[in-house]
Order: C-alpha cells, then structure tokens, then sequence
C-alpha cells in the first residue's frame, strides 16, 4: 500500500503520466467517436476533455501539474498552425479567384458572431466586463485573449469561451451547413473557420482538403481582422 | 524528415520574432504560416518530405486542442455562476458566425462549385 503511494507520488511528479492521460483520453475519445458512426456529439476534443478532467478531479490534481505534462502536446499547436500553410498553398489557384467573396464572407460572419455574442450577454443583463469577456470568442485563443484584454475582459475566461466556441462549431456547424444547403467545401471550410478557428480546421482537415485549407485562411483572417477592428467598434459602442 | 521539422519551427520562430518586435496583432504561429507559405509559393511545389511532416501534425491536429480545453476546470465557478447565459451566447453566436459566413460565400464566390 505504502508503495503504491509512494509510486503514484513520484508519477504524479513526473510529466509522463499526464502527457500518458492526454493521449489515453484522446485514443478513447476517437474510439467512442468512430464506433459511434463519427456522431458528432461524440466529439472527440470534447470528450477526452471530460475524461482528462475527471481523472484531476478524482485524483485531486490541480491544472498547473497536469499542464506540466500536458505542455508537450501543446507546444504542437504552434507547428501544427505554421502547417497550415500546405493545404493553403495546394489550394491557393481557388483562394485567388475568389479572394474577394472569401474576405466579405469572413468579415460579415466576423461581425455576426461578435454582434450576437455580445447582444445575448447584453440582453441577459450581463456585466460589461462579461460582454468584452465574450466579444472575441470565435478568434484564435492566443488572439482572443490579448483583445480581451485590451476591451476589459478576463483573458482566461476568454480562453475557455474559445475553447468552447470551437468544440461548438465542430460539432454542429456541418450539420447547421447542411440545414440551409451550403455543400460547396469552400464555403464550409471558410464558415467553420471564421467561427471555430483552430478547433473546426481541425475537423474540416479530417473531412476534405479544400475545407480544411479555407478554415485555415479563414482563421488566420478573421485573426487579424478582428485585433484591428474590434477595438475599434468597441470604442463606438461601450 | 527532421530538415523540413526545422523549417516549420524556424518560420514559427522568426513568427514568433516578428510579432514580438513589431507589435503586430497576429500569434506567432499565423505569421509563421505566412512565412512557410512564401517559401513555398517560391520553390513552386510542396515537397514530398515536407508534405509527410506536416500530414503527421496536420492530421491529428484535434488532439493538440486537448491541454487547452482542460483549462476549463479554472473556471468552473465562473462559468456556473453565468452558465445560462454564457451558453445560450456562444451556441447562438457560432451557429450565425457560421450560417452567415457560409450563406455569403456561396453568394459571392466564383469559379465551378466544389461540392
């Protein structure tokens, strides 16, 4: 018995156990998720999520340990988002000639997404500081988070406000594309990225090439669209 | 294999470099992408290696989303406390993200439909 505590307080110390549960959780979470005919309530980010946050739970573990392990399965996102830049450029004769549509596209959905979000909060009698909290929410988080800051928002909160947004729109947006009979990959790739960033190109990759090279461009669009213009609206309004 | 891991991480880093010094409003990482994608619009096709690098990341990109998502549990209370509210703001305002942007692109854009 002593023994195995002392095992579990040298493993919990150390970066492989939970780096070890993120990849379980996430092996586990696919599992689930292609047994259950790729349902996507079975989302696979969400689900590995739960399961990683039970066992901290259970285990009494607090973020910043796990984070300790974690940190090297993060740490990809940066190169994984430079990566991006292949699928694009396969896909760049089709960016070119409808650049203009792409940048509309992006920008209308843009400000549909920062004008509902901060109008349901504002409706619901929420405080001004939530409703910058929530205003960037479908950008990139490490974006998301500086607009945050800037409009008098809580970045962290924003963070998971992201997160979530993108979990969201992978798992529904297909479906609500279907609903009003948007089936051109380019358009679905560009609506899922401009509203579900890195989260949602993730899924349009697995899906289609041609979707997942526009959700890329649109996420990195939408990134710089929104830090320079929200402020800007921003100052308009609050 | 491993040159071309060090070309995405040498564009992340003079990414990462740029942003730091210039103040620009992009991550890293976004203008890094813009880096890889110059080299490559100037060497005028994705090779093969650098193709099978970036696939590995690429298609298991899902998973690289999981630490963050974790961070959820900092927040738990703040997110109970507005759970209604919060919810019914990022479910509404991701599906009109979503159905906006997609309804405006097949309006504009141009060329045969990829469907």
């Amino acid at each position: 018995m002593n023994s195995l505590a002392e095992t579990w307080v040298y493993l919990s110390a150390s970066p492989l156990f939970h780096l070890t549960l993120t990849l379980a959780a996430f092996q586990a979470a696919s599992f689930v998720f292609e047994k259950g005919g790729r349902n996507p309530l079975l989302n696979p980010v969400l689900g590995a999520v739960a399961l990683v946050v039970a066992v901290l739970a259970l285990t009494g573990t607090d973020y910043f340990t796990y984070f300790e392990g974690a940190q090297f399965v993060h740490f990809l996102l940066g190169p994984a988002t430079v990566a991006l830049a292949i699928p694009l450029y396969r896909q760049w004769h089709r960016v070119r000639e409808s650049a203009l549509a792409i940048i509309a596209s992006m920008l209308s959905g843009s400000l549909a997404a920062v004008v509902t979000a901060v109008g349901v909060l504002w409706l619901t009698g929420s405080s001004s500081a939530l409703l910058a909290t929530i205003a960037p929410k479908s950008v990139t988080a490490p974006v998301a988070m500086a607009i945050a800051e800037e409009l008098g928002g809580l970045p962290s909160l924003t963070a998971v406000l992201v997160i979530v947004s993108g979990i969201f729109g992978a798992m529904f947006g297909p479906m609500l594309l279907n609903l009003v009979g948007v089936k051109d990959w380019r358009a679905r790739g560009l609506a899922i990225g401009t509203a579900s960033h890195g989260i949602g190109t993730a899924r349009a990759l697995q899906v289609n090439e041609t979707a997942g090279a526009f959700s890329g461009l649109a996420m990195g669009l939408n990134a710089m669209a929104t830090a320079l213009l929200l402020p800007i609206l921003w100052g308009l309004f609050f | 294999m491993i040159g071309y891991l060090t070309l995405i991480l040498l564009c992340q880093l003079c990414g990462e470099v740029a942003v730091g010094l210039l103040g620009l409003p992009v991550p890293g990482p976004v203008l890094g992408m813009v880096f890889l994608f110059t080299f490559l619009l100037i060497r005028g096709h994705v090779p093969d290696d650098l193709s099978a690098t970036a696939d590995g990341l690429l298609r298991n990109m899902s998973l690289l989303f999981v630490p963050a998502g974790t961070g959820v549990i900092m927040h738990i209370k703040l997110l109970s406390d507005a759970l209604v509210p919060l919810s019914l703001a990022v479910a509404i305002s991701t599906s009109a993200a979503i159905v906006v942007t997609g309804l405006m692109m097949r309006l504009l854009s141009k060329g045969a439909p990829d469907e």
